[in-house]
C-alpha cells in the first residue's frame, strides 16, 4: 500500500493525542468487555444450561421440599433417561461471609446427568466410598485452598452445626462458563441428620430426557402427574430455570445496556471530537493534497483510515486488557463478586465490530467536512 | 505569444475568454474578474501583477481548477476545463497543473522525499519508478543530500525549493505560481527565480506566476497588469488591446 | 498576577464543541458513578429502614437467617416475660413469626419470583410501629387472609385487594395493603402465623424467629443478658436494625465494589477526553499564551487559569451528570435478596452527599485532565510560541 507512509506519518503526527485517542477507545472497549462479563456472571448458568435436562420444583417455592417417592414415578415416565436429586446445605466455611453453594448429591446418577462437570475416575471412586466425602469445584478449590486428602468443617445454617467432610475429588467444567463453584457430598450422609419432619424429603430433582425435542412435553406431564397432590410440583428446562433466577436478580440486562450505551456514547463524542479537530488543524494540508491532484473521495477515505486503525488498535488493546484483566480475577477481590470470569469469543467479534463501527462513526463528519473542503478556501485560511 | 485581446491563437496552449468571478462577502456582490482573456503559448514564461484585491490569485486559483468562473470559459492543450466535474477537474489537475504556492505548503509529518513523492503516489508508476523521478527533481532543485528532512528542518528557500520539485515531479503542463518568493529574502528570492527560469530555458515549461515584487517580474518574458478584473500589458498599455507582446 | 476569569469563559465560549464534548464525557461518568450508588445506598437503606433499633429479634443460635431458624412456643413465652421487652394493655409486644417464600408471577415480565410470606402475631403492628394499613384492613386470627406490602401489590399479578390466590395447600383472600415506609416489609405478605402453619403442615408451637418491642433500645443488653443465662434458651438476641443491616452489606458491597470500578474506568475515559479537549485549547492558543506571556504574566498565572477553565469544564459535566441522573430518585427496582429467597423491590436513592461525591468525582477528572496541558502550555518557550503557527 503505497499510501502507508502518508497514513502513519499522519497518525504519528500529535503522540500525545494518538495515544488518548487509543486510550478513549480501549478504555471503551475494556468497559464493554467488563459489562459482558458482569452481564455472564449474573445470567450464568444460561448460557450452560443443559438441553436435555429438566428442573423439578416444588410449585410452592424452590425451597419447599418434594417426597423421594416422586423419583421412581418420574423415572417410570415416558422419555426420561434419568432422575437425579440434590439438596440445597446452605453451610459457610469458617465465616459467613465464605459463602459457596454446596449439595448433597445422589451417588448414582450425578456424573451421568452432569457429564459436563468430569471428575477422574479414581476420584470418584474415591467419593462413592467415603461416607463424609466431597467433590469441589475447581474454582472454589482454588478460593479456599482446597486440595483432595483435605478434611475440612462446614458450618451448617439450615442443618445445625458442624459438618466434616474429606475432600475427595476436584471436578472441572468441559466448557469454558461451566460453574465451577459447587461443592457436592453424598445425600446419604445429609438423611442421617435430617429432622424428623424432613426425612423422606428431597430438594428438587433434575430429570435427564431422551430427546430434547420432548422437554415440554415431559415437563408438563411431570406437572400433570403431582397435580392436586399436597406436594405439587413446577417444571421447567434447566434454561428457563436459570434465566427465570437471573431475572429475579434484577434486570442486569437493562443496566449493562444503559451503561455501555452511556460508555458508547461518550466514546463516540470524544473520539470524534478528536478527529474532527485533528483534520481542522490540517485543512490547509488537505487542501494541498486536492491541489496537487487528489480526489475528494481520496482525502476522506485518508481521514476514515485513520479514525479506523485507532479504532482498531485502541478496540483490540482494550479487549487483550480485558481479557487479561478476566483471567486474573481469580486472584483478586472481586473474586466474590464475580465467581464466573469467563469471557465469551463472541464477545471478542462484537467488540472489535463495535470499535470499528465507532471509529468509522467518529471519523465520518470530519471525512465529510474533508470531503466538502474547497481548496481556495482552505489555502487562503492557511 | 501572449494575447490579451481575445483573438485566437493557433498554436496555444492556453485561452481564457471572458473570464466572469463574482463573490459573496457579507452580502456585498464583488466583481473580481470582468470579462477577461488571455492566450497563453506552450513555453512562455508570465508574471500577473496587480494591487491586492485586483485578482491575481483569483485568476491563478481559476486557471489551475481550484475554483469555478461565473462565466467565460479556459480551455488548456483543447479541454475545456469550467465545465468539467469536480472529479474530471481533480484528474485533469493531477495530469496538467503543478502548483507553487508561497506559504510552500509542505506537510509537515512528511520528508521532503514523501512530499515530492505525493503526486506520484496518484500514478500507476512503480516504486523504483517513482524513486527515480523523486531524485531527479530533488537533484533539479539541489536537494539531493536533504531528502530525507522534515520540512521543520529546512530553510525557507529550501522549503520553496521542496515545493518546486513536488511541482515538476509529475511533468504537469503548465505551472502556477503564488508569490513563489513572497515570504522569502532576496537571496532566496533570487535562487528560487533562476530554479525558475531554468526550468523555462532548459526544461520548456510554461510558467504562469503572479507576484508583488517587480524585480522577481522581470525575470518573466511578459508581464501582465490586472486592473478592475482585466488585464493590460505592462509598460505597454497602448499595445495591450492590439495584442503583439514581449 | 491572574489573568481573568472572563477570558476562560470566552475562551470556552469560542471553541464550544469541544467543551461540550468534554463536558458530556465527565456528565456521563459523574452520571453512572451517581447512579450505581444510589442504587446501593437504596438497597441499604431498604433493609436498614425494616429493622427499628428498639425491637429485638430472637433467632435460634447459629441460624443467622429467619429462613433457617426455630424457636419452640416455650421459648415465646420465656420471651415475653423476660425483662426489657415493652408491654401494653393486652400483655407483651412480642410478635413469634414463621416465613415462608412462595412463587407469583410478576407484573413486567410474567415470570415468577419469589415472595417471602410472613406469618405474624396480631400484635405485630404493635411491634413494628412503622408498618401501617393504607387500604382494607389487617387480617383477623384464625382466618386464611392476607395483607400485602405496597410494592407487592405493584409488583406481582393477582395479588390485588379482594383476590383469592392459592398457594401452599390453601385459599387465601387479600383483605388489606399496609405501608411499611420504603422497608423491605413492602415487598412481603403477612398472614396469620397459625394458619400459616396449618396450611402448610407445620407443627404449631414452632416459629421460626421472634421479634419483641424493646422498653428503650438499651433494653437490648438486659434482654440479651436474660435469655443467655437461661438454660432452656438456646438463642442468639441481636437489635433488628443490625440483623437487617447486616443482610445488606454483601450486596451492597457487591453494588458499590462494581460500581466504584465501572466508575474509576469511565473516569480514566473522560480524563483522556478532557485531556485531549485541553491539550488541543493549548495547541490552538499557543500564539495567545505566548502573548500572555510576553504581557508579563506569570507561567504560575498561565497554569492557574487553565486549571479554572478546566475546573469549570469539570463543574458542568459534573453539575450536568447529576440532573440528569435526579429523575431516578426513587425509581423502584427489584432484586433477590440471597439472604431469604425472594423478591425485595427497592429504589434508588440519590442523597445531597451522594450528590457532592458526584461533583467531587468530577472536579478530581477536571484536575488530572486539566493540568498536565496547563504545564505544556506554561512551559512553551514565549518567542517560539509568537513565531509559530
Amino acid at each position: 500500500m503505497k499510501f502507508r507512509g502518508l497514513i502513519f506519518a499522519n497518525l504519528f503526527r500529535k503522540k500525545t493525542r494518538l495515544v488518548l485517542t487509543l486510550g478513549s477507545f480501549a478504555v471503551a472497549l475494556f468497559l464493554f468487555s467488563l459489562l459482558a462479563l458482569v452481564r455472564q456472571a449474573f445470567g450464568a448458568g444460561v448460557d450452560v444450561a443443559g438441553v436435555d435436562r429438566l428442573v423439578v420444583i416444588n410449585r410452592v417455592s424452590i425451597i419447599q421440599p418434594l417426597p423421594f417417592s416422586y423419583r421412581d414415578r418420574i423415572l417410570h415416565m415416558r422419555g426420561v433417561k434419568r432422575v437425579t436429586f440434590d439438596n440445597w446445605f446452605g453451610g459457610v466455611y469458617q465465616d459467613q461471609k465464605n459463602g459457596f453453594p454446596q449439595f448433597a448429591v445422589d451417588i448414582e446418577n450425578q456424573r451421568d446427568v452432569f457429564p459436563e462437570l468430569a471428575v477422574p475416575d479414581d476420584q470418584w471412586q474415591a467419593f462413592v466410598k467415603d461416607r463424609q466425602g466431597a467433590i469441589v469445584g475447581a474454582s472454589t478449590a482454588k478460593r479456599f485452598g482446597f486440595k483432595v486428602g483435605d478434611h475440612i468443617p462446614i458450618q451448617g445454617t439450615i442443618f445445625q452445626g458442624t459438618w466434616d467432610f474429606n475432600i475427595d475429588g476436584i471436578y472441572h467444567g468441559k466448557r469454558p462458563g461451566d460453574d465451577e463453584t459447587q461443592f457436592w457430598f453424598q445425600w446419604k450422609y445429609l438423611e442421617e441428620r435430617f429432622p424428623d419432619a424432613m426425612k423422606g424429603q428431597v430438594g428438587w430433582y433434575y430429570v435427564q430426557v431422551e430427546n430434547p425435542d420432548d422437554s415440554v412435553h415431559i415437563a408438563k406431564a411431570i406437572d400433570a402427574e403431582f397435580a392436586n397432590s399436597p406436594y405439587e410440583t413446577h417444571t421447567d428446562t434447566e434454561k428457563a430455570f436459570a434465566a427465570s433466577f437471573a431475572k429475579q436478580i434484577g434486570n442486569i440486562g437493562f443496566l449493562v445496556l444503559a451503561i455501555g450505551s452511556i460508555v458508547f456514547f461518550t466514546l463516540l463524542l470524544v473520539t470524534g471530537n478528536t478527529m474532527a479537530i485533528s483534520v481542522r488543524e490540517r485543512m490547509g494540508e488537505l487542501a494541498v493534497l486536492k491541489a496537487v491532484g487528489y480526489s475528494d473521495r481520496f482525502v476522506m477515505l485518508l481521514v476514515l483510515a485513520e479514525s479506523l486503525i485507532i479504532a482498531a488498535v485502541g478496540g483490540g488493546l482494550g479487549l487483550g486488557l480485558a481479557k487479561g484483566f478476566a483471567a486474573a480475577i481469580p486472584f483478586t477481590p472481586l473474586k466474590n463478586i464475580l465467581p464466573f470470569s469467563y469471557l465469551p469469543t463472541g464477545v471478542f467479534f462484537v467488540g472489535l465490530a463495535m470499535a470499528l463501527l465507532f471509529g468509522v462513526a467518529s471519523g465520518f463528519l470530519p471525512a465529510v467536512s474533508g470531503l466538502r473542503l474547497r481548496v481556495v478556501d482552505a489555502l487562503r485560511r492557511v | 505569444m501572449v494575447r490579451v485581446d481575445g483573438f485566437d491563437g493557433s498554436s496555444d496552449l492556453i485561452n481564457v475568454r471572458g473570464l466572469d468571478k463574482k463573490y459573496y462577502r457579507g452580502g456585498e456582490e464583488i466583481h473580481v474578474l470582468q470579462g477577461l482573456n488571455l492566450d497563453v503559448e506552450p513555453g512562455e514564461f508570465i508574471a500577473f501583477m496587480g494591487p491586492s484585491g485586483s485578482g491575481k490569485t483569483t485568476l491563478l486559483n481559476l486557471l489551475g481548477g481550484l475554483d469555478v468562473p461565473s462565466a467565460g470559459s479556459i480551455t488548456v492543450a483543447g479541454d475545456e476545463i469550467t465545465h468539467m466535474s469536480r472529479g474530471k477537474l481533480t484528474q485533469w489537475r493531477a495530469r496538467h497543473v503543478g502548483f507553487v504556492f508561497q506559504m510552500y505548503n509542505l506537510i509537515p509529518v512528511l520528508t521532503a522525499f514523501q512530499n515530492v513523492e505525493l503526486p506520484l503516489l496518484l500514478t500507476k508508476l512503480s516504486k523504483a519508478h517513482r524513486r527515480q523521478h523523486v531524485e531527479t527533481a530533488l537533484a533539479l532543485v539541489g536537494l539531493q543530500d536533504r531528502m530525507s528532512h522534515y520540512p521543520r528542518q529546512l530553510s525557507g528557500g529550501q522549503e520553496q525549493r521542496v515545493t518546486i520539485a513536488r511541482a515538476i515531479v509529475s511533468d504537469p503542463t503548465f505551472l502556477l505560481c503564488d508569490e513563489p518568493t513572497g515570504d522569502l529574502d532576496r537571496k532566496s528570492a533570487d535562487e528560487i527565480m533562476e530554479l525558475i527560469l531554468r526550468l523555462v530555458k532548459e526544461y520548456k515549461k510554461t510558467v504562469l506566476m503572479v507576484t508583488h515584487d517587480p524585480v522577481v517580474a522581470e525575470s518573466a518574458n511578459t508581464t501582465l497588469h490586472l486592473e478592475k478584473g482585466a488585464l493590460v500589458e505592462a509598460g505597454a498599455p497602448e499595445s495591450a488591446m492590439s495584442g503583439g507582446a514581449r | 498576577m491572574a489573568i481573568p476569569v472572563v477570558y476562560n469563559l470566552r475562551s470556552v465560549r469560542a471553541r464550544w464543541l469541544s467543551a461540550v464534548v468534554a463536558v458530556f464525557g465527565i456528565a456521563g461518568t459523574v452520571g453512572v458513578f451517581v447512579a450505581m450508588m444510589s442504587l446501593a445506598r437504596g438497597f441499604q437503606a431498604t433493609l436498614v429502614s425494616s429493622g427499628s433499633p428498639s425491637n429485638a429479634i430472637v433467632l435460634r443460635a447459629g441460624s443467622g437467617s429467619e429462613m433457617s431458624g426455630s424457636v419452640t412456643l416455650d421459648q415465646v413465652r420465656i420471651i415475653e416475660d423476660a425483662p426489657g421487652v415493652a408491654r401494653a394493655a393486652d400483655g407483651p409486644l412480642v410478635t413469634p413469626e414463621v416465613v415462608v417464600v412462595a412463587a407469583f408471577p410478576l407484573r413486567s415480565t410474567g415470570t415468577d419470583a419469589n415472595v417471602q410470606v410472613r406469618g405474624v402475631s396480631p400484635k405485630a403492628l404493635q411491634v413494628r410501629s412503622n408498618v401501617k394499613i393504607v387500604e382494607g384492613r389487617f387480617f383477623q386470627p384464625g382466618l386464611a387472609e392476607l395483607v400485602v406490602g405496597r410494592n407487592v401489590n405493584g409488583t406481582y399479578a393477582g395479588l390485588n385487594l379482594g383476590d383469592s390466590v392459592n398457594f401452599g395447600g390453601g385459599t387465601w383472600r387479600v383483605i388489606g395493603v399496609f405501608d411499611a415506609g420504603g422497608s423491605a416489609f413492602d415487598s412481603e405478605v403477612w398472614c396469620d402465623a397459625h394458619v400459616l402453619n396449618q396450611i402448610y403442615h407445620r407443627p404449631d408451637n414452632i416459629f421460626q424467629s421472634v421479634t419483641a418491642r424493646l422498653t428503650s433500645p438499651d433494653a437490648l443488653h438486659q434482654l440479651k443478658d436474660a435469655l443467655s443465662a437461661d438454660p432452656r434458651m438456646n438463642v442468639d438476641v441481636s437489635s433488628e436494625l443490625n440483623y437487617y443491616a447486616n443482610q445488606s452489606t454483601v450486596l451492597t458491597q457487591v453494588i458499590q465494589v462494581l460500581g466504584g470500578f465501572i466508575a474509576i474506568i469511565m473516569g480514566i475515559g473522560a480524563v483522556f477526553g478532557a485531556l485531549n479537549t485541553m491539550y488541543s485549547a493549548v495547541a490552538e492558543r499557543g500564539r495567545e499564551i505566548a502573548t500572555m506571556r510576553a504581557l508579563g504574566f506569570g507561567a504560575g498565572s498561565i497554569i492557574f487559569s487553565f486549571m479554572i477553565e478546566a475546573l469549570l469544564i469539570a463543574a458542568a459535566g459534573g453539575a450536568l451528570g447529576c440532573l440528569a441522573v435526579l429523575p431516578v430518585n426513587g425509581f423502584t427496582t427489584g432484586t433477590l435478596n440471597f439472604q431469604t429467597f425472594s423478591h425485595l423491590a427497592f429504589a434508588f436513592k440519590i442523597t445531597p452527599v451522594l450528590l457532592a461525591a458526584g461533583i467531587g468525582f468530577a472536579l478530581i477528572m477536571g484536575l488530572v485532565g486539566g493540568l498536565p496541558p496547563a504545564i505544556r502550555a506554561a512551559r512553551r518557550p514565549v518567542a517560539s510560541a509568537l513565531r509559530g503557527l
